[in-house]
């Protein structure tokens, strides 16, 4: 396996990772949030693929496993969105700052 | 080959059935009465129930992703009851709610979804059902579709569930980078805890966090609990977190055995912060949902305290907690539920002169609050009891002796209500109630639970024989 390293592939996803995490932690828009979390799980796919392809060629555990988290995220996402439009319906605002209704 | 796939597939298959038999009432919507469903379908949970409690066969399935032990199938029988429980105390809520067939849907794909999960011994069987259990879990709570309140609880939930998977994921992915395996026992044998697996055990526990509400994890919760329509926040807050603890304590114990001392120190911390800071927040709540969801990640750091023995006593005595913790917890949610559909008040000060207006419901919610609280007589001293002895077979008397107090000041937060309800003048109390049957013998069968269990030894032993330690 000559070209690139699997180090580069680890710090590819690493940098995903935070920098979803980031996104998560400072958007305000509910969708960039939803976005944010989107992009956390294709660095995680990311690293599947690569684990598989450079260190475990054998079988095919990961790649499986990465067409899971497609799948799921995909709900995860439909729900979250259909979620978000009522939550505008209701409120008029997708704003994270005006859905503050829930304090004591 | 079919046979044994159909026995020890049998409860998730039952649950299906009755899933597709909800689906098939909602084609036929126009020509049958609401009310008529609410029967049939507790009907066919409390079958499901009973069902579990014969022909059961243990062994695997698709090469060890699908387990059942006698310890599965027992908690999954918790699980059927704690589902039957909030099936019935949803009456009042659901008989006026357009949407009844989806809500039970939803309900049964979520507890689906926890069964894969206590049943995986794989990772991506247990990954598909989490979000198999966390998915429907967040429309349910976005079930009240024009209150806004809801639907914030709907996204807050969704939004943290999926960033917390996402957590557990990486985690994951890097159990899979350094091992080249998904199944438990397999991963179990190539760990040899370098920095690396060391990180990912971390996210992954962070992920565990994040759906047990463990204290630095746990803001989702109380918004959670006080948007969502209160049968789904009493499911939330117990069938769907003893599902998860029962994952914890089994990847704790079977998959990361040889990390005791990392984990040891990770529980330690967690349980002091959970049970401290779930105190004091739930002393300064004033509405009682609210109160509820600070009272139950409290109860979580007991828990925690427990399972940190990493012992046979202290699988077994998280179990035992988990099923009187079921009886109290949808107790006294039960009350609240009746309380809040039929007059709409949730905070703690409506419940002053309770007791002059409703003695009943008065009696059966200061009993489920003592079980809570751990008062002798009730089951609940039992449970905190096992949790704490367990977890001083660590020699960890810090630890015990903080969760000990603590015990006494969450005394001051329970007892706070009782004395709302029997002593404080009020001089617009709540209405007298009238319960309909089907709340009434949900908190009838939380109420002799709770009597029951404490003084039966025989569960506990049957539960430890049962399980077993690292």
């Amino acid at each position: 396996m000559n070209g690139v390293p699997l180090t580069h592939m680890i710090i590819v996803s690493t940098l995903l990772f935070f920098i979803g995490a980031y996104g998560f932690l400072t958007r305000r828009n509910l969708i960039a949030m939803l976005m944010s979390v989107e992009l956390m799980l294709n660095s995680v796919n990311i690293n599947f693929i690569a684990f598989n392809k450079y260190l475990f060629p054998d079988n095919l555990d990961g790649l499986v496993y990465t067409i899971f988290i497609i799948a799921i995220a995909a709900a995860e996402a439909a729900v979250a969105i259909a979620i978000i439009i009522n939550l505008f319906r209701n409120t008029r605002s997708i704003d994270a700052e005006y859905a503050d209704k829930l304090k004591n | 080959m079919l046979n044994e796939f159909v026995i020890l597939m049998k409860q998730e298959l039952l649950l299906c059935i009755i899933l597709f038999i909800t689906l098939i009432l909602k084609i036929s919507e126009n020509e049958n009465n609401p009310k008529n469903w609410i029967g049939i379908i507790n009907g066919l949970l409390l079958i499901n129930f009973l069902a579990g409690f014969f022909l059961s066969t243990t062994g695997e399935l698709f090469n060890g992703m699908f387990k059942v032990s006698e310890l599965i199938i027992f908690e999954k029988n918790i699980l059927n009851l704690g589902l039957l429980i909030v099936s019935l105390m949803a009456q009042p809520y659901l008989k006026n709610h357009k949407h009844l067939p989806e809500f039970y849907m939803l309900l049964l794909s979520t507890l689906i979804g926890m069964f894969f999960m206590i049943s995986s011994g794989n990772l991506l069987m247990f990954y598909v059902g989490l979000e198999l259990s966390t998915i429907p879990m967040a429309a349910l709570a976005n079930f009240n579709l024009n209150k806004a309140n809801s639907s914030e609880a709907g996204m807050k939930m969704i939004l943290s569930s999926a960033f917390s998977s996402a957590l557990l994921l990486m985690g994951v992915s890097f159990i899979y980078g350094t091992t080249g395996t998904f199944n438990f026992t397999q991963i179990t044998a190539s760990l040899d805890n370098n920095a690396l697996q060391v990180f990912a055990f971390v996210l992954l526990f962070t992920g565990f966090a994040f759906k047990l509400s463990v204290v630095p994890f746990h803001f989702w919760t109380a918004d959670v609990y006080e948007g969502a329509p209160v049968p789904v926040a009493a499911y939330l807050s117990v069938v769907s977190k003893a599902a998860v603890a029962f994952v914890f304590v089994t990847v704790l114990y079977k998959v990361f055995g040889t990390m005791a001392n990392l984990w040891y120190v990770l529980l330690f911390l967690t349980s002091v912060l959970t049970i401290g800071i779930g105190n004091i927040f739930a002393v300064r709540q004033e509405n009682i949902k609210r109160f509820l969801a600070f009272s139950s990640i409290a109860q979580v750091g007991f828990i925690l305290v427990g399972i940190s023995s990493g012992t046979k006593a202290g699988e077994a005595s998280m179990i035992y907690f988990l099923l009187i913790y079921l009886f109290s917890n949808l107790g006294a949610f039960a009350v609240v539920n009746v309380v809040s559909t039929m007059s709409g008040k949730e905070n703690i000060s409506d419940y002053k002169g309770f007791y002059k207006t409703n003695p009943a419901l008065s009696w059966f919610l200061t009993i489920a609050l003592f079980s809570l609280a751990g008062v002798p007589p009730t089951a609940g001293f039992f449970g905190k009891l096992f949790l704490l002895t367990s977890g001083a077979s660590t020699g960890n008397y810090l630890l015990v002796g903080f969760a000990a107090i603590n015990m006494i000041i969450s005394m001051y937060y329970y007892l706070r209500i009782v004395k709302a309800i029997f002593m404080d003048e009020n001089a617009m109390p709540i209405a007298s109630i009238k319960t309909e049957i089907l709340p009434r013998i949900a908190i009838i069968i939380c109420i002799v639970g709770i009597l029951a269990t404490g003084f039966m030894g025989s569960v506990y032993n049957y539960i430890y024989l049962l399980s077993s330690g690292i």
